[in-house]
C-alpha cells in the first residue's frame, strides 16, 4: 500500500532522471548486471510464490487429487468439482452470503468509522496521541487473540456480557446472532486498522489547501468533503480495496470459534478445512479457492484499472 | 489423558502454522544432519516414535512405556495432537519416524490401502495370542494384512453421579421408554436429563452412532460408515426420528457449548446424565471422581440388543519404509506386550488396557467396570469418525449433524443432501 500512496512521486523522479540517463549512454558491465539482477530476482520471487501457487491451485480445480501419491496419478474430473461446490455442498451458498455481508458490514461500519476518527484525529485534538493508540491497540493483536479475547466476552455459560446482563443468549451458537457477534469483534481491530492509514493520508495533504479553503470561507465539512477527500482519492481506493480484502480473506476469527460451521461459514474456512486434514479433498477445496481468486481478480482489476488511468 | 477430539481439521490455525513452521525446521536439520554423513554414530540404531500424545498426562506416560524398551532405545518426538491429525498425510508422505501413533479402523485402513504405512503381520505373529479376535480385526486392513497395534481403548457410555441417582431414587434404564421416561422424570426434577455440547462437533457422532447402533445393529454402522449403504433408507431415517424424539431432553443451545462445559453441569448436577467417552473423567476434581458412574446405551430393539459397545481404539502404526525396521518391529512387539500396557495404564487411568493379560488389579471401580462392558461387547464400533473416510466426516458430517440440532423437522431433505455429497466422495 505504502507505495502506492507515493507512487505518484516515483512518476515525478523518474521523469526527472530522464534526461540525465539518456547522458550516460554507456552502462559498465556492472550496471547491466545490476539491472539484470534487479528484473530476475523479483521476477523469481513473485512466479514461484504468487503465479505457480496460483496456477496450480486452478489446475488442482480441475482433478480429484486428494493429496497423496504422485502428481502424476491424479485424475481430471473436468469441472465437476465446480458442479459438487455450487449444486451438492450445502455451505457453499451460505460462505457466499456470509462474505458479502461481511463487506457491506464492513464498509458501512468500520471502513467509515475508521474514516470519521482520523478525519478527528487530524485536527490535532488535545491527547489524540492516546486516543489513537487506543484505537490502533486492536490492530497489533492477531485475530486469533482477537477470538479469544472475545469468547472470553461472549461465552454463553461463562461470558462477560451475558453476566453483566443476565441474559441468556447463545452469542457464538445461535446460528442467527453469531456472524453479527463476529462482526463486531473484527470490526473493533479493522476500524483502528482504517482510521490509521487514512490518518497517514491526511497527514500528508498539504495544509495551504486547507487555508485556501478557509481563506474561501468554506467551514469544516465542506472543506473535507469538496477538498481534502477529492485530493485523498488514491488513498479512498487502497482503503476501499483494503476493505474488499479484509472481507474476502476474513478467516481467523472465525476459525478459532468454531471452525467456520453453524452460521459462520465463509469461503475461506471451506477451503481450509476441505484442503488442510487428514484425506484432504485437495481438488474440491481447490475449486472453492479458485472461486475465491475469482471474485479477488474482479476488484483487483477494478483497482488497477483506477490506477493506470491516474497515472495517466 | 489425550484429547478426544478425533477428527481432521481441528485445531488453532495458529498452532497449524507453528507446527508448520516447525517441520520445516524439522526438514532444515535433517538436511543438516544428513549432511553430517551420520558422523553422529550410534544413534542411527535408535528406532524413532512419532508420538501425538502431546498432553502432560499421556506424553509422561508414553516416556514411561518407552523407557522400558532398551534394545535399541526410542527416540520421542511428541507433536502436537491435532497438528499431527491434520498434518498426517504431509508427515507420511515426508520422511516419518519409524513408528506412529494412530488410531484403529477405517482411519487406519485408509491409510493402509494408500500405501503410506507399513504391514506389521509379523509382529501379529508374536503378539496375536494376547488380543481378542475383536481387536485383530480393527488392526487389519482390507488386504488382510495387519497395520496397527493397539495400545487402549475408551469405551462410550452414558455416564451420571451416583448420588444424585440414589438421592432421587432414580433406576438404570434398561430400554429407551424406560430412559425417556428417567429423562421426564429429570425435567420435572429440574435438572436437564442429558448434558450435551456439539460446538466442536464431533460430540453428536456419539449419539448418533449409538442410536444406529442400537437400532440398526454392527454390520448396518459398518457399511453405512463405508459407504455401501444409503443414507436415505428407512434404516437411516429412523435414527432421526427416535434422536429428534430425544431432543427435548438434551441441553439446549449445544452448538455454542464445548463438551468440558457440558461435562462441567453433570459434574455439578445441574444435569442428570451425559453420552460421551471414558475422558468425562478428566473434567471431574479427584473428590468427585468416585461418584462418576455410567450405564451402557439403552436396548432400542430387542432384536438388536445392546452387546455393541463404541470404544476408539488408540495405538501404533509403522511407517513405509522405517530407517529402522528390525527395531521398528521389535519396538511394536514389545508395545503389543500386556507390560507395556500396565506401564502405560499407570499413570494415564483414563483407560483400558486392551491386551488380555494386562494386569487389572489397579483399575478404579470405573475402569473395571468400563472392561467388563468391552470385554462383554459382541462387537466394538470405533466412532463415526474412525469408521468412515475422514473427509466424509468432516465435511459432511459434522454440518449435517449441526444442522439437524438447529433444525431436526427436515430429516428428508438432510438425509437427500447427505446422500448426495457421499456419493461425490466415495467414488
Amino acid at each position: 500500500m505504502a507505495d502506492v500512496m507515493t507512487r505518484p512521486e516515483h512518476v515525478a523522479t523518474e521523469k526527472r532522471r530522464v534526461p540525465r540517463s539518456t547522458h550516460a549512454r554507456i552502462w559498465s558491465k556492472w550496471d547491466k548486471l545490476i539491472v539484470v539482477l534487479m528484473i530476475t530476482i523479483p521476477t523469481v520471487i513473485v512466479v514461484a510464490l504468487v503465479w505457480f501457487p496460483a496456477v496450480s491451485t486452478v489446475i488442482l480445480s480441475f482433478t480429484d487429487w486428494n493429496g497423496i501419491g504422485n502428481i502424476g496419478d491424479m485424475n481430471f474430473v473436468g469441472g465437476q468439482n465446480y458442479v459438487d461446490v455450487t449444486t451438492n455442498y450445502p455451505p457453499f451458498g451460505p460462505a457466499m452470503q456470509h462474505n458479502l455481508i461481511w463487506l457491506v458490514v464492513f464498509f458501512f461500519g468500520p471502513t467509515l468509522l475508521g474514516i470519521f476518527l482520523a478525519a478527528l484525529l487530524d485536527r490535532e485534538l488535545r491527547g489524540g496521541r492516546i486516543y489513537q493508540s487506543i484505537f490502533f491497540l486492536p490492530v497489533v493483536l492477531s485475530l486469533a487473540l482477537v477470538g479469544f479475547i472475545w469468547e472470553l466476552i461472549y461465552s454463553r455459560d461463562q461470558g462477560l456480557l451475558n453476566n453483566l446482563f443476565h441474559a441468556n443468549v447463545d452469542w457464538f451458537g445461535d446460528p442467527n446472532i453469531n456472524l453479527w457477534a463476529v462482526l463486531v469483534a473484527s470490526g473493533w481491530r479493522q476500524t483502528g486498522y482504517i482510521m490509521l492509514l487514512y490518518l497517514a493520508g491526511l497527514k500528508s495533504v498539504d495544509p495551504a489547501l486547507r487555508e485556501a479553503a478557509a481563506v474561501d470561507g468554506a467551514g469544516e465539512v465542506r472543506t473535507f468533503l469538496q477538498v481534502i477527500w477529492p485530493v485523498m482519492r488514491p488513498v479512498n481506493i487502497v482503503i476501499l480495496v483494503i476493505t474488499v480484502i479484509e472481507s474476502l480473506r476474513a478467516f481467523d476469527i472465525v476459525w478459532v470459534i468454531n471452525k467456520g460451521r453453524n452460521g459462520l461459514e465463509l469461503i475461506s474456512t471451506l477451503v481450509t478445512q476441505n484442503v488442510i486434514g487428514e484425506a484432504s479433498r485437495v481438488g474440491f477445496g481447490s475449486a472453492l479457492a479458485t472461486i475465491m481468486i475469482a471474485i479477488s481478480t474482479v476488484f483487483i482489476t477494478i483497482y488497477l484499472i483506477q490506477v493506470m488511468r491516474e497515472q495517466k | 489423558m489425550m484429547s478426544p477430539r478425533s477428527f481432521g481439521t481441528g485445531g488453532v490455525p495458529v498452532i497449524g502454522r507453528r507446527a508448520l513452521l516447525q517441520g520445516m525446521l524439522g526438514a532444515g536439520a535433517l538436511a543438516g544432519l544428513t549432511a553430517c554423513g551420520g558422523g553422529s554414530g550410534g544413534s542411527g540404531d535408535q528406532v524413532t516414535l512419532g508420538s501425538n500424545w502431546s498432553d502432560p498426562v499421556p506424553k509422561k506416560a508414553i516416556a514411561q512405556v518407552m523407557s522400558g524398551f532398551t534394545s535399541p532405545g526410542v527416540k520421542i518426538n511428541t507433536i502436537d495432537h491435532n497438528s499431527f491429525q491434520e498434518n498426517i498425510n504431509n508427515y507420511l508422505q515426508g520422511g516419518p519416524d519409524d513408528v506412529f501413533g494412530w488410531f484403529a479402523g477405517y482411519r487406519m485402513q485408509f491409510f493402509a490401502e494408500q500405501g503410506l504405512v507399513g504391514d506389521v503381520s509379523d509382529v501379529w505373529k508374536t503378539i496375536g495370542s494376547g488380543f481378542s479376535d475383536a481387536l485383530k480385526q480393527q488392526s487389519t486392513g482390507k488386504d488382510g494384512k495387519q497395520y496397527f497395534v493397539p495400545l487402549y481403548y475408551y469405551p462410550w457410555a452414558v455416564f451420571y453421579r451416583k448420588s444424585v441417582f440414589t438421592e432421587k431414587g432414580y433406576t438404570i434404564p434398561k430400554t429407551l421408554d424406560e430412559f425417556t421416561a428417567l429423562a421426564q422424570k429429570m425435567q420435572t426434577d429440574g435438572l436437564a436429563p442429558l448434558a450435551f455440547a456439539d460446538q466442536e462437533g464431533w460430540p453428536a457422532m456419539g449419539t448418533f452412532d449409538y442410536l444406529n447402533l442400537r437400532i440398526n445393529g454392527y454390520d448396518f454402522h459398518r457399511e453405512l460408515m463405508a459407504g455401501e449403504k444409503p443414507w436415505t433408507g428407512t434404516e437411516v431415517k429412523t435414527v432421526f426420528d427416535t434422536w429428534r424424539g430425544l431432543l427435548p431432553y438434551h441441553q439446549a443451545d449445544s452448538l455454542g457449548r464445548t463438551w468440558q462445559e457440558a461435562a462441567q453441569s453433570l459434574q455439578k448436577k445441574e444435569a442428570g446424565m451425559m453420552l460421551l467417552g471414558l475422558f468425562l473423567g478428566q473434567q471431574f476434581p479427584d473428590a468427585d471422581r468416585s461418584d462418576l458412574d455410567f450405564f451402557p446405551f439403552p436396548e432400542i430393539d430387542s432384536n438388536i440388543g445392546s452387546d455393541v459397545v463404541e470404544a476408539p481404539i488408540d495405538g501404533f502404526m509403522m511407517s513405509k519404509r522405517p530407517r529402522n525396521e528390525d527395531g521398528a518391529k521389535k519396538l511394536l512387539e514389545y508395545i503389543g506386550s500386556a507390560k507395556a500396557e500396565d506401564t502405560y495404564l499407570k499413570s494415564d487411568p483414563n483407560n483400558i488396557g486392551t491386551h488380555n493379560d494386562a494386569d487389572t488389579s489397579g483399575y478404579t471401580d470405573l475402569q473395571k467396570k468400563a472392561q467388563q462392558l468391552v470385554s462383554g461387547a459382541k462387537s466394538i464400533s470405533q466412532f463415526l469418525d474412525r469408521d468412515t473416510r475422514p473427509d466424509f466426516a468432516s465435511t459432511v458430517m459434522i454440518p449435517s449433524l449441526q444442522e439437524f440440532i438447529k433444525n431436526p423437522n427436515d430429516v428428508d431433505g438432510l438425509l437427500k443432501k447427505i446422500e448426495d455429497q457421499k456419493k461425490s466422495i466415495f467414488k
